[in-house]
């Protein structure tokens, strides 16, 4: 693993009785990419405001570099921050903002200038140095306040938020920016959104928040494939979450029963200690279903009656009731086809998956360690 | 059916587009047209037309003494002096409110509104009881043995400047918050994570966002004070007249109208040179609070200003960098400590004086210091007085007229101004808040020579329509910045479910306005509620408003009975604002 440049040790924000962030420990090594992920009042915009320096901890440590900044100020730390509504100064062009960190690093005027300059061309802003933000469009203010941030080379930039004010399109547009930005520069980066999307194409890694705590912390192939709470499994992509009982297992494999069927799954770590008959969830992405030709009978796979098909593109989206009625609805994506052979709602088809795509996970159990936890 | 309704439905042709503006923008225009600029004009005429013929005599009787011209010099040191002290010391304490939350900034606010709104009378008045030869200051310095005789504090320039100063603060805090209320407050938190001390980021970053509301209100101080007679008549000696007074001798004593439109002409020219200047470099529209852009595009003198400002910053960080640093506490943001109680001592000396009426009120010693025992007898007088009495009512009526008048004349204008597509928008506005602009008492003396034509001086008819045109304004204003956070969409939601515009109205709009229309009335009310200047002219010998029989009695004689209607009229004033927040928070709840 290569040096870290963040790291943060049981850091804790409480605001009255409210957990805005319970102790958390995070390490960011030197020229990562992380996103800090969650649903809104999960904590990470706590935790950015903590690593900024904006706010004091309760508890716990934060080091930068080599460095302890826990309560050292914002202007004390080596960090660079892009806010959600970018803070241009008004009252300045975008040169002289542009220009401010350095003035603050006491540069000469004129190379400051000459760095602003650059930093404009590194944005292709070039031609704007003397606007000012009000006469500029919502991404050209980003990108303004992108250059503002790189200018003075931070060993970290924190982003809360950066793009939520643009539309998808300018959006999407910026995302590759950034991305090419972090590869030249080689900047470590934390970056706040709640953007699932936004965080699987962007992040090398992402960390995944939920009332206050990390959920899980991985690549984004990790979280996708191998959630390890029902949480995770919800809030990443499209999922079908059904409840099952625990067989037995051998290893990493392991058969669940659901409703009067038995069906192979792939268990994770914090299943080990489950007992045979214990109450788990089976998680099966949409596009890992696949549909039984010829069917001979109920063992072959879970039946149900297509309630709804939507085409949304390259795929189309099955929607279907089991005719267990005790498990709740699935949603299957195939690859969309011709008329000929499409499915059809009232259909009945019969659904099945390899046990390398079905993650079982013993929520039941994290949930009751949580409970014990906070209590 | 849908079709048949459809086909069946009127046809209107289109109402020309001009009609809705000069509906909604006429009666405001008119009434400005008629009471303000035909009576100012009146009199800027007389002092060029004496009945006969054209004549500059007026003009050569004010320049063939030094004194008017000496007079106006002390005004314009008066005022300048004023609105220096007042906006030094405004800023923290509008600083203070735009970054408090919650019920601390509610309980700072409070005590703002409640000394804008006490009455000017009695806040002056409180200043000759702390000052006076058996003042407060003077017995207590006195019984302490500190000094023998009692010093002359009264009847000079410290004691006018003293009385100015607390007549302006609350004016000059409420004019800067405007402004203060908008500045992104992550900007001196970006200024921060880029590097900036917080010396530097106040200096460089907040301070220059925030000079629109500091010229704002200099400029409302200055021209506030420059059209002010209560504190100099009652506070200071012959050193300290200013030119107001001259204009009330000369009505009022010589009844030389020539003259007093020949000083009107010297006032108004230098409040509009004052204005023009202001608006060559903030623009009116920072005024009202809105958009505080910086138009400076001067490179040598933002270069310049820049330095100095970077010099600030150094300065005043290295200031911080001598003091002990303190540790943070765990889990404890740190409070501007020392801010906050320099900004409540502020607000409790601008309190106190009008609360010292409370004791005197009930003290059997009159007006002297320290009051001694308990009487009610002064609130008995007050009650058996049918002047006093006369004067309360009379007051209340206008007051009520003067609110309802304004709004209906001036919410439709604000609706226009907001809403409205037309040009000359900015024309119009400079148009509405020109009786802001007028020194009020060149309104007053050109409004009472067209009223005595009219037959309206004495009538509470004269006395509404002067306070409305004074009072129209701050609603119009009021409306303006309620309207801009309304989202019109709503409206359209409501048509767009069947609503009529006047169902629209009436259904959607104003209840959701509710609060803000309160407030703009109370602020009418209270306008014409502390009215003198107009009332000193216009209400007649006979039939004076509370305030004139106030003004009466302590440039007449002074009596203890003044100190109850002052606890009066603060127990008032306090309620009035306690309401309007309750019921403002009301209506935000539900």
């Amino acid at each position: 693993m290569s040096s870290s440049s963040l790291s943060v040790q049981g850091l804790a924000k409480r605001y009255g009785d409210f957990v805005a962030l319970a102790p958390t420990d995070l390490v960011v090594a030197d020229g990562e990419f992380l996103t800090l992920l969650g649903p809104s009042g999960s904590g990470k915009t706590t935790l950015l405001s903590l690593l900024a320096g904006l706010v004091p901890p309760d508890e716990g440590s934060v080091r930068i570099g080599s460095q302890d900044v826990t309560y050292a100020p914002p202007y004390e730390r080596d960090i660079g921050v892009v806010f959600q509504n970018y803070a241009l100064f008004p009252h300045m062009t975008v040169e002289e903002n542009i220009a401010f960190p350095l003035k603050m690093r006491k540069v000469a005027a004129a190379e400051a200038k000459r760095r602003a300059r650059e930093a404009l061309e590194m944005v292709h802003l070039p031609h704007i140095a003397g606007r000012y933000p009000r006469e500029l469009s919502g991404g050209q203010q980003q990108r303004v306040a992108l250059a503002r941030c790189m200018v003075y080379k931070p060993s970290i930039i924190l982003m809360d938020e950066p793009l939520g004010a643009l539309d998808k399109k300018l959006r999407e547009h910026m995302q590759l920016e950034i991305k090419r930005l972090h590869r030249e520069m080689g900047t470590t980066v934390v970056y706040v959104t709640h953007d699932q999307e936004e965080a699987m194409t962007m992040s090398d890694r992402i960390c995944l928040m939920n009332a206050g705590r990390i959920e899980q912390l991985g690549t984004p192939a990790d979280l996708y494939f191998r959630p390890r709470s029902l949480f995770v499994a919800d809030f990443l992509g499209e999922s079908n979450i059904l409840p099952a009982a625990l067989r037995h297992r051998s290893g990493d494999e392991v058969e669940v029963r659901l409703g009067t069927l038995g069906v192979p799954g792939r268990a994770l770590a914090n299943g080990n200690d489950l007992p045979p008959g214990a109450e788990v969830r089976v998680m099966v992405r949409p596009q890992n279903l696949t549909v039984v030709r010829n069917a001979a009978n109920a063992a072959d796979g879970l039946q149900g009656r297509v309630s709804e098909v939507m085409v949304t593109g390259s795929l189309t989206k099955v929607y279907m009731q089991p005719l267990d009625r005790d498990l709740p609805p699935l949603v299957a994506a195939f690859p969309t086809r011709n008329e000929a052979d499409a499915v059809r709602i009232d259909d009945v088809l019969t659904l099945s998956w390899s046990g390398r795509d079905a993650v079982v996970i013993a929520d039941v159990i994290a949930d009751a360690a949580r409970a014990a936890g906070t209590a | 059916m849908a079709m048949t309704r459809a086909a069946g439905a009127k046809r209107h042709s289109p109402p020309p587009a001009w009609r809705k503006p000069v509906l909604m923008g006429a009666p405001l225009v008119l009434l400005l047209v008629a009471f303000l600029v035909f009576p100012v004009g009146q009199l800027l005429m007389l002092s060029v037309h004496n009945g006969q013929g054209f004549t500059l005599a007026p003009y050569a009787q004010l320049f063939a003494s030094s004194l008017y011209v000496t007079v106006l010099w002390i005004t314009l040191k008066i005022s300048l002096a004023t609105t220096l002290v007042a906006v030094v010391a405004a800023y923290p304490v509008a600083y203070l409110i735009s970054i408090a939350k919650g019920p601390a900034k509610s309980r700072l606010i409070f005590w703002v509104l409640l000394s804008f709104w006490t009455s000017f009378l009695v806040r002056a008045f409180a200043w000759v009881v702390i000052l006076g030869r058996n003042g407060v200051i003077n017995s207590t310095l006195m019984s302490l043995g500190i000094i023998d005789t009692p010093a002359d504090l009264l009847y000079g320039f410290g004691a006018v400047l003293v009385g100015m100063v607390h007549a302006m603060l609350p004016l000059a805090v409420m004019t800067m918050l405007a402004v203060m209320e908008n500045i992104d407050r992550t900007l001196p938190r970006a200024a921060g994570t880029l590097g900036a001390r917080p010396g530097t980021a106040f200096w460089t970053v907040y301070f220059p966002l925030s000079l629109p509301g500091v010229a704002a209100s200099a400029i409302m101080v200055f021209v506030s004070a420059i059209g002010f007679f209560i504190v100099p008549a009652l506070l200071g000696g012959r050193m300290e007249t200013m030119i107001t007074q001259l204009i009330i001798d000369q009505v009022q004593q010589t009844l030389n109208w020539g003259l007093a439109g020949a000083i009107s002409v010297l006032l108004l020219t230098v409040v509009l040179v004052v204005f023009v200047l202001y608006d060559r470099v903030f623009g009116f529209a920072s005024l009202t609070g809105e958009s505080a852009v910086v138009r400076n595009r001067d490179t040598a003198m933002r270069r310049l200003g820049g330095r100095v400002l970077a010099a600030l910053g150094s300065a005043s960080d290295a200031l911080i960098g001598m003091l002990p640093r303190r540790h943070p506490i765990r889990g404890r943001s740190e409070k501007p400590v020392a801010l906050t109680a320099f900004v409540w001592l502020l607000l409790v000396l601008i309190s106190l004086p009008a609360f010292l009426m409370i004791p005197l009120s009930f003290g059997k010693g009159g007006l002297a210091w320290p009051p001694s025992g308990f009487t009610l007898q002064w609130y008995q007088q007050l009650l058996d007085s049918p002047i006093w009495m006369q004067a309360l009512w009379r007051s209340i009526v206008v007051a009520f007229g003067t609110g309802l008048l304004s709004m209906a004349i001036g919410v439709p204008a604000a609706f226009l101004m907001v809403r409205g597509q037309m040009r000359g928008k900015g024309a119009m506005l400079a148009f509405i808040l020109s009786p802001i602009v007028v020194p009020r008492m060149i309104i007053a003396v050109g409004m009472f020579y067209v009223f005595a034509q009219m037959g309206l001086v004495g009538t509470v008819l004269g006395l509404v329509i002067g306070h409305t045109v004074v009072a129209v304004p701050y609603v119009v204003m009021t409306m303006m910045a309620v309207l801009r956070n309304y989202d019109t969409r709503l409206d359209l939601a409501a048509q767009s479910l069947g609503a009529r515009p006047l169902a629209a109205l009436r259904h959607v709009t104003f209840p959701i306005l509710g609060a803000g229309m309160l407030s703009s009335f109370l602020f009418a009310f209270a306008t014409s509620f502390d009215e003198l200047t107009i009332s000193l002219f216009s209400s007649g010998g006979l039939s004076a408003t509370l305030p004139k029989q106030f003004w009466d009695e302590v440039t007449l004689q002074v009596s203890p009975v003044i100190a109850a209607v002052s606890t009066g009229l603060l127990l008032f004033v306090a309620t009035l604002i306690y309401v309007a927040d309750r019921l403002r928070r009301r209506s935000l709840a539900s």
